[in-house]
């Protein structure tokens, strides 16, 4: 096996050293509940409320504005079921966007079973949704407007502030799934009027199954699992104590790193970009070329099918992700692929590479060489190539 | 999301060295079945001779590892045979060659027996014969699914 190319960070992250170093106290001596009376949990009860802090003040929210959950999709579910059904009385009308992942989609598939209306916003072959679409969407029933900070698939980020403008002029709540933004670019909740927030601790190098959801202090709304006086009662459930303390960590790390690390890789990140688009012929580049999250890239690579793409590159130890339909178990492309008007058979032949601080230039270089001979490889097996060509040569 | 796919050892090692890739030049027959609509398409050529046996087998997939395997296999399994043998080709039997596929696979293994039919037809046609219990091949094998 060849050294293994880590390119999907985007799915999720190595634990940062200091992340694990920071929990494993929580798990073999301090491991106290934090919602007991005695001084041994008052050591988890203080860990808890210190991590609800850091990341309070990294979103510039207050501490009770932060509430612990078990990952980013909880959140966004969360956020929906919750605002449906606290607002019920005001109306039953939420916008979103096509391209959103699908735990807000398929929360408002679920939504509209039970008599809600969603408009799914449009977006441009960039991924950007039009603000004077949003404006015309809302309706005097309008409770929610829900909107990716940035998109998980071809990483463009959406414009969230004049977004904020408009349903704080409207006075309709907006939450934003900032899985894939959270701890890569700057949020500020009351700079940008946002009203709820989602975000995943494994995204940035923190641990798996833990998220938070920001809910500013004015929005209404109810609990979610019901069952114990944790997290002001609306989240019940015993502290997942070690997950909270390593998604503050990994705050405090990305919080301090985030400049020179986002520079550093859209510097890598711009550089694959230039070797796949000079020397992979047939390749089209996807998403917003400047407004995107600093480590993702996504390419389409005609007449090949992004599942054999993977198998190839991951025997070179290349790990990627694609949004081919037989990488989804379905027979459609990535939902967000066919929204920005790509084709289905261009959207079938899909790489994404994500990367992070770890990725150096050889690692690039590596890749950039495989994907040109698997990519060579396939096209010269597929039907498809071959039609091309001879209507090239006619 | 996503349900994750584990492939057979068979079914990597015809992704990874698939058997008799390519194009025959003046084929007696040339089966294309799939659509790129729902990311899978494979062609398969036929070199049949008087005696009715085939001589030589190539194809070209596009789509995932389950339907380059497929593919590979069919063209062993109908390579020297003749064209009646050829025809009992089922997806069954390209499923059982494979030691057995992921459930969201299966249509990939009827794809390769389409293939297999479309090109027999095609040769029918081009020699204008009829072949017994040959039917015409279906463009689109989602839309029978």
């Amino acid at each position: 096996m060849n050294k293994l190319i880590y390119l999907d960070n985007a799915a999720t992250t190595r634990v940062a050293p200091e992340v694990f170093e920071a929990m494993k106290p929580y798990f073999e001596d301090l491991y106290g509940n934090a919602a007991s009376i005695y001084r041994f949990a008052g050591e988890s009860r203080k860990a808890v409320e210190n991590a609800r802090r850091t990341i309070a003040e990294f979103l510039g929210a207050k501490p009770e504005e932060i509430y612990f959950t078990g990952g980013g999709s909880e959140s966004d579910n969360w956020a929906l079921l919750g605002i449906a059904e606290s607002m019920k009385n005001k109306g039953n009308h939420i916008i979103t966007s096509k391209i959103e992942h699908h735990a807000i989609l398929h929360t408002c598939e679920f939504l509209e079973k039970h008599g809600y209306e969603i408009t799914y916003l449009d977006v441009d072959e960039n991924g950007l949704i039009d603000i004077e679409q949003l404006k015309a969407s809302i309706r005097p029933t309008t409770i929610l407007v829900s909107i990716m900070f940035a998109n998980n698939e071809i990483g463009t980020i959406e414009p969230i502030k004049e977004i904020g403008k408009i349903t704080r002029e409207k006075g309709i709540y907006f939450h934003t799934d900032a899985v894939q933004a959270y701890g890569h670019v700057p949020i500020n909740v009351g700079e940008l009027n946002i009203d709820l927030l989602s975000a995943s601790g494994h995204k940035i190098n923190g641990p798996k199954g833990i998220g938070i959801m920001y809910i500013r202090n004015t929005v209404k709304i109810g609990a979610f699992i019901h069952g114990g006086a944790q997290e002001r009662s609306r989240r019940a459930g015993t502290h997942n104590t070690p997950g909270i303390v390593g998604f503050g960590k990994a705050t405090e790390l990305a919080k301090d790193k985030m400049e020179v690390r986002a520079k550093y890789e859209t510097e890598l990140r711009d550089y694959l970009v230039e070797r796949v688009m000079a020397e992979v012929p047939y390749t089209k580049f996807n998403g917003h070329r400047t407004q995107r999250l600093s480590n993702n890239t996504n390419f389409s690579f005609r007449f090949i099918e992004g599942e054999s793409l993977l198998i190839m590159l991951d025997q070179k130890g290349i790990c990627g992700s694609s949004g081919s339909a037989c990488t989804s178990g379905s027979l459609d492309p990535s939902h967000v692929l066919l929204a920005i008007g790509l084709p289905h058979e261009i959207a079938h032949g899909s790489l994404r590479l994500t990367l992070s601080e770890e990725t150096t230039k050889e690692d690039i270089d590596t890749t950039v060489d495989a994907i040109k001979f698997v990519v060579e490889r396939l096209r010269s097996m597929s039907p498809l190539y071959e039609d091309f060509v001879k209507k090239e040569r006619k | 999301m996503s349900e994750v796919i584990e492939y057979s050892e068979k079914v990597m090692d015809h992704f990874t060295n698939p058997r008799n890739v390519g194009e025959i030049e003046n084929a007696s027959g040339v089966g294309t079945v799939g659509n790129a609509k729902c990311g899978d398409i494979m062609r398969i050529y036929l070199d049949i001779d008087d005696n009715e046996v085939i001589k030589d087998v190539k194809f070209k997939t596009f789509g995932c590892g389950a339907a380059v395997a497929t593919s590979s296999i069919a063209t062993e399994m109908i390579m020297g045979k003749t064209v009646q043998d050829a025809l009992k080709l089922t997806n069954k039997a390209v499923q059982e060659a494979l030691g057995g596929l992921p459930a969201v696979k299966i249509h990939c293994s009827l794809l390769a027996e389409e293939a297999v039919h479309a090109a027999l037809w095609d040769y029918a046609q081009k020699k204008g014969i009829v072949i017994e219990g040959l039917k015409p091949p279906v463009n689109d094998i989602e839309e029978r699914e």
